[in-house]
């Protein structure tokens, strides 16, 4: 490698070293992405945080274009959008790409998400990061609502109807808050026009605070499948090309999966409902969000009370901005947390079953079983994470990642 | 590290059934005894095209029929050419149609259809077009085959399942509330349905000689508006058979180029 971490890089080139000299950004990508010191034992769950930066990077590029051919009115979007499909030279493959990439980019993140947990990421010194992470994860979400109620079909308008009424079981302020978000009386093209602005500008504010992740990310290095800290040279390998190809590796085979659905079943992770033009007299038979939301709207719904039913949900997001602070164990890895372990793989199960939950009318055992997943959920992590800590007797440490990888290899 | 691997493929694999189950069910109108039957469809599969001569005759039910009462509003009639015809053949197939459209001096008149001219509406407006039908306009079917669970087999289920009131047992009759004046199909969601039965044997005369049962004409619209719902649906197949191979030989390289890299850290 050119040069270990910390001297400064010599550039022969004379133009970069006359930038690098004034502006140091060819210093900086040396150092944060070519000789940054990375433990060397990552499994292939790390590549998720790469897969999550190209979809975001493609949802970006994609949406750009379609919003120059986008018409955000209410008697023109359904047909604009529609338009894209038919008349704007390969309009269909940047709609279709915009439209499963929301799917793909939420599966990236969810898997990343699944990664710092499983593997205790989240714990000292990388709580900012994995609180910055959750806050992504919030913009994300509202980026993708807003964008979901753009093409003005059926789930667009009723999604919108469910989500921002939501906020009228506030007490007091409630109605105010909804009209003040309609931009109005009901969901009109005040409301789409707002909606719209917002999900093109909500995108590069996950841009600043993906950047502020990576900063974070690289103050203390990540986290790695061990849980244990790199202790010198022979524990971590240069960034550069070691995880660029394994990060390239990954996110192909990422992309085959996500091409699979973009070119031959793009409208499976969709609702037919929504190729209906949006109707406000006409309701459907059964409301569903995106699948992406279906576990928290299980939750929404686990609730009898409206309000009670919101601050379940908020609060579903909300646990895990101090998920830190609930886990009381030392140990990160659940691969010595021989109990941690387990309940890690239950808590992926409720989620699973409350996403079925929520993709059924609330009826029958539906109920029930919503709300046994919901006080699972919130038991996992509010009582269980904080006793398992003190109670789980984890399993000895391996001296060092070299030590580990070099004796796994035999 | 294989090991690694497999586990992200199932977990990727499981969210995306999980998600697949999920939208296959989201709709959820329909008892299960209400499935429209299963048809093979020439369109469908990774490498699924459309039938052009049975969408030609699609188009001939849908111009014959349909159109009576149903828009196909996205439609533009050059747009017939993609199904197979030249420029004259589409010519003469709407030398008869008639469009609105104002002349120089801003005064509305009716002219001859050009290959510009998008599918001319049957009614002027929703409101009219809700008057003339008991109060519900009929849907546009531009992309009807795209906003129903199942589109291609429930639209051929609704034109091919409908059940004469005399055909119905009194059990059905008290349990749907059907009266004489209704229409009783046993794909619609609720059974009874606005719409009354619009085809029947030989409602059209197919120019190719094929016989025009009920079947018949029903498959062939749904091959013409499963094509009208997405008219690129060939190129977008065809490009993602490259963009996948691509892909392949590319993680191919990728993994080849990694084992290499890392060939002395294990």
């Amino acid at each position: 490698m050119a040069s270990s971490h910390g001297t400064p890089p010599v550039f022969n080139n004379k133009v970069i070293a006359w930038i690098d000299h004034r502006l140091p950004i060819f210093s900086y990508v040396e150092k944060e992405y070519h000789t940054f010191p990375t433990p060397r034992n990552f499994n292939y769950f790390w590549n998720f945080g790469a897969i999550a930066t190209v979809m975001l990077v493609l949802m970006i590029a994609t949406g750009v274009v379609l919003a120059t051919n986008y018409t955000p009115h209410v008697t023109l979007a359904f047909d604009s959008v529609e338009r894209i499909m038919r008349d704007v030279p390969q309009g269909w493959l940047i709609r279709y790409l915009h439209m499963n990439g929301a799917s793909f980019f939420f599966i990236a993140v969810y898997v990343h998400i699944f990664r710092g947990m499983y593997y205790g990421s989240y714990k000292a010194p990388r709580e900012l990061l994995w609180i910055l992470g959750v806050i992504i994860l919030l913009l994300m979400m509202a980026t993708a609502f807003m964008g979901y109620v753009l093409p003005w079909g059926q789930m667009s308008f009723w999604g919108a109807t469910v989500i921002t009424n939501l906020f009228s079981a506030i007490p007091v302020v409630g109605q105010s808050i909804v009209d003040w978000l309609w931009g109005g009386f009901a969901i009109d093209n005040p409301t789409l026009n707002r909606f719209y602005a917002l999900h093109y500008l909500l995108p590069f504010v996950i841009v600043g605070v993906v950047a502020l992740h990576v900063v974070a990310l690289h103050i203390h290095g990540s986290n790695n499948p061990l849980g244990i800290d790199p202790k010198g040279p022979q524990d971590t390998v240069p960034f550069h090309p070691y995880y660029t190809m394994k990060d390239g590796f990954g996110v192909t085979v990422f992309l085959i999966v996500y091409a699979g659905f973009t070119f031959f079943v793009p409208n499976q992770l969709g609702d037919p409902a929504n190729y209906i033009p949006a109707n406000p007299l006409v309701t459907p038979t059964h409301i569903v969000p995106e699948w992406y939301f279906l576990p928290f709207y299980a939750i929404l719904r686990a609730v009898p009370d409206k309000l009670g039913g919101v601050i379940a949900m908020f609060g579903s997001i909300a646990v895990l901005f101090v998920l830190p602070w609930l886990d009381t164990s030392r140990v990160r890895s659940a691969t010595f947390r021989p109990i941690y372990k387990w309940f890690m793989l239950v808590l992926v199960v409720d989620v699973i079953v409350l996403g079925f939950c929520g993709a059924h009318p609330p009826e029958g055992f539906w109920v029930p079983l919503a709300q046994l997943g919901t006080i699972y959920y919130f038991f996992h992590f509010l009582i269980l994470l904080p006793i398992l800590g003190k109670i789980e007797r984890p399993l000895p440490l391996p001296p060092s990642i070299a030590d580990a990888v070099l004796k796994k290899a035999g | 590290m294989r090991k690694a691997l497999s586990t992200v493929a199932v977990a990727l694999v499981a969210s995306a059934a999980g998600a697949v189950a999920v939208s296959a069910e989201s709709v959820g109108a329909f008892e299960t005894d209400n499935t429209p039957p299963q048809l093979h469809w020439h369109f469908e599969g990774p490498f699924g095209t459309y039938d052009r001569a049975a969408a030609q005759r699609g188009y001939q039910v849908y111009a014959e029929v349909c159109s009576a009462c149903h828009s196909l509003s996205l439609l533009a009639y050059r747009n017939l050419v993609e199904l197979g015809l030249t420029e004259n053949q589409v010519k003469s197939l709407i030398k008869d149609i008639q469009v609105p459209d104002l002349n120089d001096d801003g005064q509305p008149i009716e002219r001859p259809a050009r290959l510009s001219d998008y599918f001319k509406k049957p009614f002027p407006n929703a409101a009219a077009a809700a008057a003339a039908n008991n109060g519900k306009a009929p849907p546009d079917l531009s992309v009807i085959i795209k906003a129903r669970e199942d589109g291609p087999n429930y639209v051929h289920g609704i034109l091919t399942g409908y059940v004469p009131f005399d055909k119905l047992t009194p059990e059905q009759i008290k349990e749907f509330n059907v009266t004489k004046d209704d229409y009783f199909n046993k794909y619609f969601p609720g059974h009874k349905i606005g719409m009354p039965p619009p085809l029947e044997a030989d409602k059209v005369t197919y120019a190719d000689g094929t016989k025009a049962t009920l079947d018949q004409e029903a498959s062939d619209v749904v091959q013409f508006l499963a094509w009208a719902s997405e008219p690129h649906m060939e190129a977008r197949k065809r490009t993602g058979v490259r963009v996948i191979l691509f892909l392949l030989a590319m993680a191919g390289l990728m993994y080849a180029v990694k084992r290499a890299v890392w060939a002395d850290k294990h």
